[in-house]
């Protein structure tokens, strides 16, 4: 065995070994889970049954339909799908944060360990709340009656693309919360994560924006993601949006990747 | 003396946070089997040359050599020789002592059955075996601060670093852990601690070095250093050395740590 390869397979034991303990604190602190799945679940709910009636009259075609809120819930379903993400990759920024101001993270950075093992571990956690979290919505949306059209292999894309995002996101909100100092800085940085989706063509299509509005719609990177899901879903080809999509998840990954890790060498250099 | 008998290695170590100097050309050498106090008033630098010589911060200027590998060029080489328990807890609180430990002991690569004794061994040598099943959050100071030096032992490192070890431990709690870096020593590992007590000084220390501004201001056996002050205590070495005592304060080294 070379001497890379060696340390590859040791610097996936660590991040394994960081992973079951990252895990366990998932296990032991399950109102935060509930609170990161809450989340999109009481947006699912709050847009279907309060806003859907007026929002799916709203859609293309939408006047002439005879249900709006079952359209609109069909519409915003990969969106709040999307949140879910966005609401898991959230809390990794917090939970970071936490390790970081304390005095844990030095134990790991004087240890001879991969430099991106316990960040790594963060993310692997998040990536299994993310895929217990999209489940739990999409189970809810399918018990509100949201049926997608999609095949198989659609249903593989679209899980394909959540987890991509996912993967982007939580690299992102792991630098966000290294670079925050602290939990409460960490807990408002990726605010504008949250919101960023309301500017895209998650909840309406985005030509019923104000134009400037619009061309920032169209082009910032949730509204690709957020249209290969929906082709996905209805067995659609999502086209020139489906690289776009990945594309961007690539550089925020790389970008992100690069960012925590540097962040990660100096905590506490101060 | 050989090379292989010296533990640490620091000459000329110099470091500063904006335009506040931290350390002024620090040089000290610890020789292997030994332990080396520290003492001085918050702001000396004595958690800054901890954190120099355990790679978690650079120097500006100077090298220092830890284990025979120098804290620059080869820190994975230190890494793997050190152990490191610093003045704030290093523990997993919600995980049990014997998980803690045991993240220690598969993040040091030690075979699943050999980490499994390893860890009640420590548990039973910490006097933590009966509490080893309940979450970290749920122990006393003086537990968790044997806790973190337990998970510090882990990997049975050659030096081990101990930054303010008792700060804020009961008496008892205090005279433990002496017992404990007593046992260390017996074991032939190297101990670099600092600490703003001189009675833990004069205790533990084959060498005391006298950190003041960022200076060594003396270095000696606590009799030597007792013996050229004239006076009786390491108080009053250290008040005739520095013309203050080591107990006048200023908290701008944690605060910049933080």
């Amino acid at each position: 065995m070379t001497t890379m390869s060696t340390s590859l397979t040791e610097g996936a034991r660590d991040s394994a070994t960081l992973l079951r303990r990252n895990l366990k604190h998932l296990v032991r602190y399950p109102s935060l889970t509930l609170t990161i799945i809450g989340m999109p679940v009481v947006f699912l709910l709050l847009f279907v049954f309060v806003f859907g009636g007026t929002m799916g009259a709203g859609l293309p075609g939408g006047s002439a339909t005879a249900h709006p809120r079952a359209d609109y819930l069909h519409y915003i379903t990969p969106a709040i799908l999307v949140m879910t993400v966005v609401s898991v990759a959230n809390s990794t920024a917090i939970l970071v944060a936490k390790d970081s101001t304390e005095g844990i993270i030095d134990r790991f950075r004087t240890l001879p360990i991969a430099r991106s093992a316990p960040l790594t571990g963060h993310v692997l956690a998040a990536m299994a709340q993310t895929v217990l979290g999209l489940l739990v919505v999409l189970a809810i949306a399918l018990a509100l009656g949201y049926r997608s059209g999609g095949s198989l292999a659609g249903w593989a894309g679209a899980a394909g693309m959540l987890l991509l995002m996912g993967w982007a996101v939580t690299w992102l909100c792991v630098a966000l919360g290294l670079a925050s100092g602290s939990v409460e800085a960490a807990s408002n940085a990726p605010m504008p994560l949250i919101l960023l989706p309301f500017l895209s063509s998650a909840f309406v299509p985005t030509d019923s924006m104000p134009t400037g509005l619009a061309w920032i719609a169209e082009h910032q990177p949730f509204t690709p993601v957020i249209e290969t899901l929906r082709a996905c879903l209805e067995g659609s080809d999502p086209g020139s949006d489906a690289w776009w999509a990945i594309g961007w998840c690539v550089l925020v990954t790389v970008l992100c990747f690069r960012w925590a890790s540097r962040l990660f060498g100096q905590v506490g250099k101060g | 003396m050989t090379v292989n008998d010296t533990a640490i290695e620091v000459s000329g170590i110099t470091k500063s946070y904006g335009d506040q100097p931290v350390l002024r050309s620090l040089d000290l050498t610890v020789p292997a089997g030994t332990v080396y106090a520290l003492l001085g008033p918050n702001g000396a630098g004595k958690t800054t040359t901890v954190r120099i010589l355990s790679t978690l911060v650079s120097a500006d200027a100077g090298e220092a050599r830890v284990a025979g590998f120098d804290v620059r060029t080869a820190p994975d080489g230190v890494r793997r020789a050190i152990g490191v328990t610093g003045q704030f807890s290093a523990i997993d609180e919600l995980l049990t002592g014997r998980e803690n430990l045991r993240l220690m002991a598969d993040l040091a690569h030690l075979r699943a059955s050999e980490a499994g004794a390893r860890v009640d061994e420590l548990l039973a040598r910490f006097g933590l075996a009966e509490a080893a099943d309940r979450r970290a959050a749920t122990y006393s100071g003086g537990m968790k601060r044997r806790l973190d030096l337990a998970m510090t032992l882990v990997s049975r490192p050659r030096v081990i670093f101990l930054d303010e070890p008792t700060t804020g431990l009961d008496p008892r709690s205090r005279r433990d852990l002496w017992q404990i870096v007593r046992e260390l020593v017996a074991d032939g590992v190297t101990i670099l601690l600092t600490t703003q007590y001189l009675e833990e000084a004069d205790r533990l220390a084959d060498t005391v070095g006298l950190l003041d501004g960022g200076r060594l201001v003396a270095e000696g056996t606590p009799a030597e250093l007792k013996a050229r002050a004239g006076g009786e205590t390491l108080d009053d070495v250290f008040l005739a050395l520095t013309g203050h005592a080591a107990t006048t304060t200023d908290d701008n080294e944690t605060e910049t740590l933080r």
